[in-house]
């Protein structure tokens, strides 16, 4: 039986998204960026925004993102799209505008564009991969690592004295009075990654809506730079970074009025 | 003619109503003395409720920039201004925007530096402006206005020409210019483009698939080494176009002149004094003002080395045009640098005494 054959007698159950093209990702065997987009992508059909969508890349592993998700996309110096994404919904009011970060780009270098993108109630969404690491340049020290844990810029563990604290920075935009919707998520299971999709779903929604900023936090894994299996990072993420980034819903005023 | 009637106000004024008045949509800022006034008259003006145009003060400077960085990739008129230390913090957006060829408008009204400086007048951003002043081959496309006329009328040119060239553009004007009242005509009223008429113009912008068109992506990002070297060429071919093109100066008193002074935006209107007293003591002398500073009227200072016994560079700064003056005479005839520093202005009688004892 060929490929068109089971198409035609309506037996498929699952198929990707079709904005998610065909280029091959240069993501990790094991990381999460690759089911967070599928997600966004098939978010965006579902509510058949493909046409009205302009998505901002960071400076980190997504910065290709526009390779894989085919909207149009804005590339942002590090740390920056939250402040691009203000002007770009500001001026396309009808658009659905949302920003695809990392955890060192949103957490450390753009926490000043993050907050106040956040605390205007910019009606834009933010997806923000929380891996704990900065994957791209080789896996150093961000400002989500956890104490104790060792990477290559603090190769004896997280401490203290030398480091400061873990950043919970979705705690902190949750005490803002700009935003609506801010959660936690993670795609390590088949139930997570349902959860994070009605949460996507949810946060677009209200963008589109006009209720004010989003943040939807995936905490995520970094195999290659936890030098882990794909598998055991899973396992090591249930049992250490949800410890520290509790999952759930911080903060909904949407649904109110 | 409402349009045209003849009002009196400051620079920074000026820069917001023809702001306004030539189809801006969006305008990002952040206070800093001495331009605050082009912030202020815009949330004064409240343009949101009759052209529709965004007015947003941002949280620094590194925020407005890739606000404006944001908009420019939509296709939109957008602008921000700002003073030195302020445009020192926008230089890694400015790169992105000229890398990714993105049009947008960034006026510097100058202040003296280094570091925090002084809040008088300067034109110590001249390197800045005119050699890159970010990371990476480019080049802005730099306005100097020498009148609050010029910088009611620079806004709608510079727009013109960033989006002829999808490159951003300057306005770099000084302390003075920004500061002092003159009266001036404002530019007519130029409706907004609608959505439609931006897609059908930049249909390179990310303005969302409409029409289920093939993604716009916008990125100066391209790791093949080959590639990126195809777009540095193609660019730099853009700058030769706008050189060849673009080169904007006014001559005052050149035509039977054995000195010139080079000099633009505040200093050229000293140099018309010092040329006033000047002549009146018999020393024939006469003025280029470049208008555009990037790119610099390199071929008419040449031609000037020829016809005159020396030049004189006057600028509100330790001597940076100078070097473009030097670099066009090749040596042909004497080049002095006269400037003052720290945000002090030059006075015409201290520029004739230099004239007299360089040459």
């Amino acid at each position: 039986m060929t490929r068109e054959e089971i198409i035609e007698k309506g037996q498929v159950v699952y198929k990707k998204p079709t904005l998610l093209n065909d280029t091959p990702m240069h993501y990790c065997p094991g990381c999460s960026h690759g089911v967070v987009h599928k997600l966004v992508s098939e978010v965006i059909e579902e509510m058949g925004m493909t046409d009205k969508t302009i998505a901002i890349s960071p400076v980190g592993c997504a910065v290709f993102a526009y390779k894989y998700i085919d909207v149009d996309w804005q590339e942002a110096a590090h740390g920056r799209a939250p402040a691009l994404a203000s002007a770009t919904k500001r001026l396309w009011p009808d658009r659905l505008v949302f920003t695809y970060q990392g955890d060192g780009d949103l957490a450390c270098i753009g926490t000043a564009e993050t907050i106040h993108a956040l605390n205007r109630a910019e009606n834009i969404t933010i997806i923000f991969i929380n891996n704990a690491i900065y994957g791209m340049t080789g896996g150093q020290m961000a400002p989500t690592t956890l104490l104790g844990m060792k990477t290559a810029t603090c190769p004896y563990g997280r401490e203290v004295s030398l480091h400061g604290y873990p950043l919970k920075i979705t705690e902190i935009a949750a005490t803002l009075d700009g935003t609506c919707y801010v959660t936690r998520q993670a795609v390590h299971t088949v139930a997570a990654i349902n959860r994070a999709k009605k949460a996507i779903r949810k946060a677009f929604e209200y963008s589109m809506q006009g209720k004010g900023s989003n943040l939807v936090e995936i905490v995520s894994t970094c195999n290659s730079g936890w030098k882990m299996s794909p598998e055991k990072a899973n396992k090591w993420m249930e049992e250490n970074m949800f410890e520290f980034y509790h999952l759930g819903d911080l903060k909904d005023t949407g649904a109110v009025k | 003619m409402a349009d045209q009637e003849i009002t009196l106000m400051k620079g920074n004024e000026a820069i917001a109503h023809a702001a306004i008045r030539c189809g801006c949509d969006g305008y990002f800022g952040y206070p800093i003395t001495p331009q605050s006034e082009v912030l202020e008259t815009l949330a004064e003006q409240k343009p949101w409720e009759t052209t529709g145009m965004v007015v947003l003060q941002a949280e620094s400077e590194v925020s407005s920039i890739n606000m404006v960085y944001g908009g420019a990739c939509t296709g939109k008129k957008v602008m921000t201004s700002s003073s030195s230390p302020g445009v020192s913090l926008m230089q890694e957006g400015i790169s992105y925007m000229a890398g990714a060829e993105l049009p947008a408008l960034i006026v510097n009204v100058m202040r003296g530096g280094p570091g925090l400086g002084t809040i008088q007048p300067s034109q110590s951003d001249y390197f800045q402006a005119c050699k890159g002043g970010g990371h990476g081959d480019y080049h802005l496309i730099v306005l100097a206005p020498a009148s609050v006329q010029e910088m009611a009328d620079f806004v709608d040119l510079a727009f013109t020409l960033a989006f002829r060239y999808r490159n951003p553009a300057m306005i770099l004007a000084d302390g003075a210019i920004g500061q002092m009242m003159e009266k001036v005509v404002l530019p007519p009223f130029k409706p907004r483009r609608t959505e439609e008429e931006i897609i059908k113009e930049c249909p390179w912008a990310t303005t969302g698939r409409i029409g289920g068109r093939k993604p716009n992506i916008i990125t100066s990002l391209e790791l093949r080494s080959e590639e990126m070297e195809v777009i540095n060429l193609r660019i730099q071919a853009k700058y030769r176009e706008i050189e060849a093109k673009e080169v904007r100066y006014e001559e005052f008193m050149l035509d039977d002149a054995e000195y010139a002074i080079v000099a633009f935006g505040s200093a050229a209107r000293i140099a018309k004094k010092s040329i006033e007293i000047a002549r009146s003591q018999g020393i024939k002398v006469g003025l280029l003002r470049p208008i555009t500073l990037w790119p610099f009227p390199t071929e008419e200072v040449k031609a000037l080395a020829g016809r005159v016994k020396g030049i004189l560079s006057l600028e509100i700064n330790a001597g940076q045009m100078v070097e473009d003056i030097r670099l066009a005479v090749e040596g042909k005839v004497p080049v002095r640098h006269f400037g003052r520093l720290g945000g002090i202005i030059p006075d015409p009688d201290e520029v004739v005494e230099v004239l007299k004892s360089s040459f």
